[in-house]
């Protein structure tokens, strides 16, 4: 017999082979990567700029009946603010059929007496008409009146000091809105780091669910166990290396969030490093656990999409309030990892190291990963059976 | 150490469902180090699932094997360090070169420094790879393909090396060239199991193991199981057209047990040696009659109780075509260029109806280049292919309802049951209504496949998905068959009645153009095309071939020395120019 290598740095050679191999591997595969290069660009841009939780430039109508000066600064208040477009007419009767179609989003009418009534001091001398058939416009188009009719006194009461009875008296609400961690109410602010979550669940589900099964497909995993090769080299060399990958998108996704799209990020990288991490952790062994347990390529990625990428995407307070949800679903979510990913980088990007959040969610995501990690050992052979 | 046995098998049984039968049964083998045993049988015998058991990656049901004192069910460390274990599918990495290949191999078997080096010096000569370490796996030939796999598997010399049909696939050269691999090794005193389904490579072995139905009808010395055929082997010469018909004939008589065409021959193998074959009964009373050497495929039929009898009821149904001169496929100056490689360079040829051409070629010769073009799956760079008169290009539809086509892989819906198969193919060659149901019933009965009508076609066995293929290519009563290694992997007695199915619808005038890697198999055909580097560089009868390549030291030369002399006979006509 030739001579042989302790058998520790056999057991590292073995690992850094296969390491290698994986490497070589992504780096011919082209749908490598677009899941991991060019898809986490996709959505960051994607919920960058295409969607937004605001309104901006809402048609909106506004009826003059009588012109005064006291209207034409509320015109122009309207006018100047970035919520609204502002569609001017003399009769009401001019705008109803506009609302009916859908082509304005409220209607403001000013009474010929709207003078008058200011004056006096009358609570609610505008009214405000908006389409209740979208609930969440008509909301909105109600607030950011209120918002723009609460500016517009306060500018009067200035010009003329005590010639109008003070506001609070006017106005039948009076909000004094303070955005903590968000003060622009930026809602890219707040959807970025959680398409961060929505990416690494990506990368970590959807790339390793392939690569355990490609094997079985393509009959490489026979040879491969025919080797000295043992179950915990086959693991590392396929986690390391999607270890990698997975950290690079997001490093990617990070920068890109806070170089192009101006997110804030107020916590440290060491922070973020164990956060994701951690997560990336639990990612890679449920997607190595799905490819497993399918040994096939196409039914690997339906699971892993739909146990994954879907519940990620709609139960981890990324898009939908989880305070919202009924109280099974409310349950369900603290099973899902991209839950505590997603309250964790909306932590460190608006508010900073905050411990109290960070803690449990990383402890949270540590027991996650190592249910999965036990579950996808015991379910690894080095037999075909 | 060198004189106990290298693989002790005792009494296992595998079972994988509890109601089927098992796939091995009570099989107890031992492999020697120093020589090559062969593990032959038909398909489905339990080949595969011996080879898995022995290289730990299954454990028996029942009985125990012990590899180089290691029982496999035990720790799997030292049975992994002793064997290397050469799956049937490529088992590398086709997105990595061959030499990332080799090193992760090397990794994995912890071979460094001055050993690695040696080692790729060595096997790098031993594979003829060395010119080709950066190129992609998946770009090699299918014989380089093999090369690969042993040299991954040789990097860390094994005691017992288990190779699981290396030869599938491969072209007569790159086979010769992995059997003198492999008697190198043995001579190291390495133990070989090789399995295969081509028989002559059983001839081979120092030992063979004949499974069937995952117990060991014969082991022993190949020579002791072609004796038992000893002086009933007969040769009818010179039969030229008429072999197909005295064929059918001999099969009918009781006292054969088997029978093949060879070239213008038909080999026929009796009963008992008392009994020869009765010319006149088979109508070539004039013909001459010789005794021929036995062969262990002889044996092996003989062994598992003979060829197929009777004819295959195709006859009954066929449509009979008018035997004429007539040109029913016609290649002329068939030239593919893929970017600057040339695959097929100026190939003509044309062939009559009834007649089979058989198109032979090393792997990567263009012999698949040039099969495509001729059944319009791929558009020819320069010339034309005529098929039963239709240029393919021009009047593709029309031509192709001419043609039937049998892919080299099982291409039907293993999703869909026999039933559906056969209705959704016929539906597509344009059958419908009355003639749709008349054609399926006569396919059902034809190929026997009542038993199979309702499961799906995945799951039946090789033999029968081979019959269902056959039957979806005929179904439209096609004037031209194109098949495509049409019983690459499959055993004697499953292709003899493949080929008694086809030489029945070559007797009605329907014209079949095959391609293989199965030399016995271009016995059958009437001519043979052979390319090499994208050339016909010989055309001729099987006879013609082998007297091309008749010399004194090889009076008797077979049909594998043809191709392979004819093949290098080029490649120094070509050096020297």
């Amino acid at each position: 017999m030739s001579a042989q290598e302790s058998p520790t740095r056999a057991w590292f050679r073995r690992v850094a082979g296969l390491v290698r191999k994986e490497r070589l591997q992504i780096r011919r595969d082209a749908s490598s990567y677009l899941i991991a290069g060019v898809m986490p660009l996709l959505l960051l841009f994607i919920y960058g700029y295409g969607v937004t939780l605001d309104l901006r430039r809402i048609p909106l109508a506004l009826v003059i009946e009588r012109s005064t000066p006291e209207s034409a600064t509320l015109l122009t208040s309207f006018r100047n603010s970035p919520y609204f477009d502002v569609v001017l007419t003399h009769h009401r009767a001019n705008v109803e059929d506009r609302l009916i179609a859908g082509t304005v989003k409220g209607v403001v009418v000013l009474a010929a007496d709207f003078s008058d009534r200011t004056e006096r001091g009358e609570a609610a001398p505008i009214q405000v008409i908006v389409d209740g058939s979208d609930p969440n416009t008509a909301g909105l188009v109600f607030n950011y009146v209120q918002g723009v009719w609460a500016n517009w006194l306060d500018q009067i009461s200035i010009e003329r000091r005590g010639t109008i009875a003070p506001r609070r008296t006017i106005s039948a609400v009076v909000i004094e809105p303070r955005y903590w961690f968000n003060p622009d109410v930026r809602s890219q602010n707040f959807l970025i780091p959680g398409s961060v979550a929505i990416i690494m669940t990506l990368i970590g589900t959807l790339l390793t669910a392939l690569v355990v099964a490609r094997e079985w497909e393509r009959g490489t995993i026979e040879a491969l166990m025919a080797t000295p090769m043992g179950r915990a080299e086959f693991l590392l060399g396929k986690l390391i290396p999607y270890y990698v990958l997975g950290m690079t998108a997001m490093a990617i996704s990070v920068v890109t969030a806070v170089q192009v799209f101006h997110v804030p990020f107020r916590g440290s990288i060491p922070a973020l490093l164990i956060v994701s991490s951690t997560f990336l952790i639990a990612m890679l062994s449920l997607g190595l656990l799905i490819s497993t347990l399918t040994r096939n390529q196409f039914a690997a990625s339906q699971v892993a999409l739909l146990t994954a990428f879907l519940p990620a995407f709609e139960l981890s307070g990324f898009i939908f309030e989880i305070d919202a949800m009924p109280l099974p679903i409310r349950t369900l979510t603290y099973f899902l990892p991209a839950r505590y990913f997603v309250s964790s980088l909306q932590t460190l990007f608006l508010a900073g190291d905050v411990w109290s959040v960070l803690g449990p969610a990383t402890l949270a995501l540590a027991i996650i990963a190592s249910v999965f990690l036990t579950l996808l050992v015991r379910s690894t052979r080095m037999r075909l059976e | 150490m060198s004189d106990e046995a290298l693989a002790v098998v005792e009494g296992i049984v595998k079972r994988f469902d509890p109601q089927a039968p098992p796939a091995i049964d009570h099989l107890s083998l031992q492999i020697e180090p120093g020589q090559v045993t062969g593990l032959v049988g038909p398909d489905g015998a339990g080949k595969t699932t011996l080879m898995r058991l022995l290289a730990a990656l299954l454990t028996p049901s029942e009985g125990r094997i012990t590899i180089c004192g290691h029982d496999t069910t035990g720790d799997l460390a030292p049975v992994r360090e002793s064997l290397s274990y050469m799956p049937q599918r490529f088992g590398l990495y086709e997105d990595l070169t061959v030499q990332e290949n080799l090193d992760l191999y090397a990794d994995l078997r912890g071979v460094v420094g001055l050993e690695r080096r040696n080692a790729y010096q060595r096997l790098l000569a031993f594979t003829a790879l060395g010119p080709f370490t950066d190129r992609l796996a998946g770009q090699l030939s299918g014989g380089m393909k093999q090369k690969l796999g042993l040299a991954c598997a040789l990097i860390r010399t094994p005691r017992l090396l288990l190779l699981d049909e290396p030869s599938v696939g491969v072209d007569p050269i790159s086979r010769r060239e992995l059997w003198q691999m492999v008697y190198e090794l043995v001579d190291q005193g390495i133990g070989v199991v090789w399995s295969t389904a081509y028989l002559d490579e059983a001839e081979r072995c120092a030992t063979v193991v004949l499974l069937s139905e995952g117990r060991a009808l014969y082991q022993g010395p190949p020579k002791e199981l072609t004796a038992r055929v000893e002086g009933r082997t007969y040769l009818i010469e010179n039969l030229g057209s008429q072999r197909r018909k005295a064929l059918t004939l001999a099969l009918r008589q009781k006292d054969v047990v088997d029978g093949v065409v060879q070239g213008s021959s038909v080999r026929l193998v009796m009963a008992n040696q008392e009994t020869r074959p009765n010319l006149a009964e088979l109508g070539v009373a004039g013909a001459t009659l010789t005794q021929a050497a036995p062969r262990f495929e002889d044996a092996f039929v003989d062994l598992l109780g003979g060829a197929p009898k009777g004819e295959s009821a195709l006859a009954k149904f066929c449509q009979q075509r008018l035997a004429s001169q007539e040109t029913v496929i016609e290649a002329s100056n068939l030239t593919k260029r893929f970017g600057s490689f040339t695959a097929a360079d100026q190939i003509s040829f044309r062939i009559g109806r009834g007649e089979i051409f058989g198109l032979l070629g090393p792997n990567g010769a263009g012999k698949s280049t040039t099969f495509k073009m001729m059944c319009g799956l791929l558009r020819p760079t320069s010339g034309t292919a005529k098929v039963a008169g239709y240029n393919l290009y021009k009047a593709g539809g029309a031509a192709r309802r001419q043609l039937g086509y049998m892919a080299q892989k099982f291409s039907l819906y293993g999703d869909l049951s026999v039933r559906q198969n056969l209705r959704f193919f016929s539906g597509v060659y344009g059958l419908a209504g009355a003639a749709q149901e008349d054609a399926m019933r006569r396919m059902i009965e034809t190929f026997k496949l009542h038993a199979f009508l309702d499961q799906n076609a995945g799951g039946i066995p090789l033999g029968f998905k081979q019959r269902l293929a056959l039957a979806c290519a005929l179904m439209h009563d096609p004037a031209v068959l194109f098949l495509d290694e049409p019983t690459s992997g499959v055993d004697p007695i499953t292709r003899r009645e493949f080929w008694s199915h086809i030489n029945a619808v070559v007797e009605h005038g329907v014209t079949v153009m095959v391609t293989t890697h199965f030399l016995d198999e271009a016995e059958y055909c009437d001519r043979i095309g052979l390319v090499y580097q994208g050339h016909m560089i010989a055309e001729g009868s099987p006879d013609a071939l082998k007297g091309s390549v008749q010399t004194t030291d090889r009076p008797e030369p077979t049909l594998e020395d043809a191709f392979i002399e004819l093949v290098e006979a080029y490649d120094r006509r070509r050096i020297a120019s």
